[in-house]
């Protein structure tokens, strides 16, 4: 399979029927693991590099779960095809830039993606849909045990599976919730959030992890620690940080309803005006007015079938998607025009909002 | 004296002063402005506390001499790499790294993780695959010593012992058929 028809198939990501949840977007599980035996790839003579490429490669390709994948070396692929899978959140800046020996295998629907020779031998991620702690956890400890069955893991009694960087020694376990949190955000308690959820020894980071900022209100929180607790007791720890998120950022949304319902309604409003009317649109503008549109649907102000187009739309608003679906290069100007009338497009024939719910107004 | 706090940076005063509770542990981390904004510390973009705690643990200046393990030692024997490389990038060179540097990663393991022992899931299979295919490489010498030094009917023993590990190790889970023509095994010793 290749990537241009990875891209056209239906993904987890942006056509899924299940994401219903309010403010979760998506959950994410990655391991770490390494081959016994092989320098870590950082540290790799590239006759080494290619040697654990090829046999990883090989694993993945026999494993049940990897049947009709994409499995390919980073260099194989186009520039563009690496960025649309970073903004798929399938493969990582890192391993898209690497000029050296590395591969990436991805399943056909997109919940499944592992990238080969990035900082670690193996970083195999599993991603959901919604709140999907559970789910992700089974599923990649299936494919992690039976990868096991073919490659020797770098393992120690008391390390646990031994990683390049130590902060993820241990279960090299990463899990992470994607959350839309725009009430926190516009009430300013994001700082507070942050702070708080730190000293539970979680990190909050922006929507493309570490360095990126966080438009359109959505952070990724994750599991800071990986060693000195099974896999089970940090899932069960981030999952009661995330359901306390979650519920803050609902009171928060009540409380601005309560406060000043029209100046929270007058955003929605501009942001649907603007997404159904533009010209010209970045993509970190399109991601905050699709952000509030997101947040007109939780309040029930726009018909619940939109979600899936916000949601979609998140992915496919950003700079290679966009590129993509021009189908050659693109001046930034040219690409805001592009993006801004495939908005319009989409926006078209999405009902203006109804406030009537809300008659405080 | 809080002036006298210097940034675990760079060195210089610290004028931020950060504190995590872990599991009831302290960690506490010390840096001037410039640091602070720079690893986003106001930001609610977000930082990680581990990745300051990880750099400052490199820079022995500022955390005083026990952490200075790192200084100077002896290359890991099967990759080459030395403790200034650590310090350098936070990465290790290869998976017996620690076993070479344990002494270097204990310390530092107490102020990163919630514990310092795995807890967690352990890779069973492979761990099997491998202590069969060290007993094969083990049971070899043996027979290679037993007819050396002329102890054949040991020697006999150990050639079916041997065949039986190679097989196991060729198929761990044991679902092949039994071979035919082969003698059924002997009772386990």
């Amino acid at each position: 399979m290749k990537v241009s028809a990875l891209l056209a198939t239906p993904s987890e990501l942006t056509d899924t029927a299940s994401s219903k949840c309010a403010v979760v977007l998506m959950t994410r599980i990655r391991l770490a693991r390494n081959l016994a035996g092989q320098p870590f790839p950082g540290w790799c003579r590239e006759a080494q590099r290619e040697e654990v490429l090829a046999r990883c490669r090989e694993a993945l390709a026999a494993s049940a779960p990897m049947k009709r994948s994409v499995n390919s070396a980073v260099g194989e692929l186009s520039e563009l095809e690496r960025q649309i899978l970073v903004e798929r959140h399938l493969i990582s800046r890192e391993l898209a830039g690497t000029k050296h020996a590395a591969g990436l295998v991805i399943n056909r629907d997109q919940t499944v993606s592992v990238m080969i020779n990035e900082e670690d031998h193996l970083r195999i991620q599993v991603l959901r849909a919604g709140f999907q702690l559970k789910k992700a956890w089974t599923q990649i400890d299936g494919l992690d045990t039976e990868l096991e069955e073919r490659l020797d893991y770098a393992f120690d009694p008391a390390f646990g599976y031994l990683t390049a960087c130590p902060t993820n020694l241990g279960t090299g376990m990463r899990a992470s919730a994607m959350m839309h949190l725009p009430a926190l955000v516009i009430s300013s308690q994001m700082e507070k959030v942050v702070r708080a959820v730190n000293q539970l020894g979680m990190v909050v980071r922006g929507l493309f992890g570490e360095g990126s900022d966080a438009s359109g209100s959505i952070f990724q929180i994750s599991n800071q620690t990986t060693l000195g607790e099974s896999e089970e007791a940090i899932l069960k720890r981030l999952g009661s940080v995330l359901q306390s998120i979650v519920e803050h950022e609902l009171n928060a949304r009540e409380k601005l309803l309560e406060a000043d319902a029209s100046k929270l309604f007058d955003k929605i409003g501009r942001a649907y005006g603007i997404l159904q009317n533009c010209h010209q649109l970045s993509s970190s503008e399109a991601m905050n007015l699709l952000s509030l549109l997101r947040l007109g649907i939780d309040l029930g102000l726009f018909p619940e079938p939109t979600r899936a187009l916000t949601d979609r739309l998140f992915i496919e608003a950003q700079p290679g998607h966009i590129q993509v679906a021009a189908k050659n290069d693109l001046e930034p100007a040219h690409r805001d025009a592009l993006r801004a009338e495939r908005i319009r497009q989409e926006f078209a024939n999405v009902a203006r909002p109804d406030f009537s719910l809300h008659p405080k107004t | 004296m809080p002036s006298s706090l210097k940034c675990d940076l760079c060195g210089k005063p610290a004028t931020v002063h950060l504190t995590q509770i872990v599991n009831g542990k302290m960690h506490k981390v010390d840096l001037c402005e410039a640091c602070a904004q720079a690893k986003g510390v106001t930001d609610p973009g977000g930082f990680s506390l581990a990745d300051l705690l990880l750099k400052a643990s490199l820079n022995p200046e500022a955390v005083g001499a026990e952490s200075s393990v790192a200084a100077q030692g002896a290359a890991c024997p099967a990759c080459g790499f030395t403790p200034s490389d650590f310090k350098k990038q936070g990465r290790f060179g290869c998976p017996r790294c620690y076993q070479t540097f344990a002494g270097m990663v204990a310390p530092m393991l107490e102020n990163m993780h919630k514990g310092v022992r795995h807890a967690g899931k352990i890779p069973e299979k492979a761990l099997r695959r491998r202590s069969l295919v060290e007993r094969v490489a083990e049971l070899e010498a043996a027979l290679a010593e037993s007819i050396k030094t002329e102890r054949y009917e040991d020697a006999a023993r150990l050639r079916d012992e041997l065949a039986r590990a190679r097989r196991e190790a060729a198929d761990p889970g044991g679902n092949a058929e039994p071979e035919l023509g082969t003698s059924p095994a002997a009772p386990r010793r």
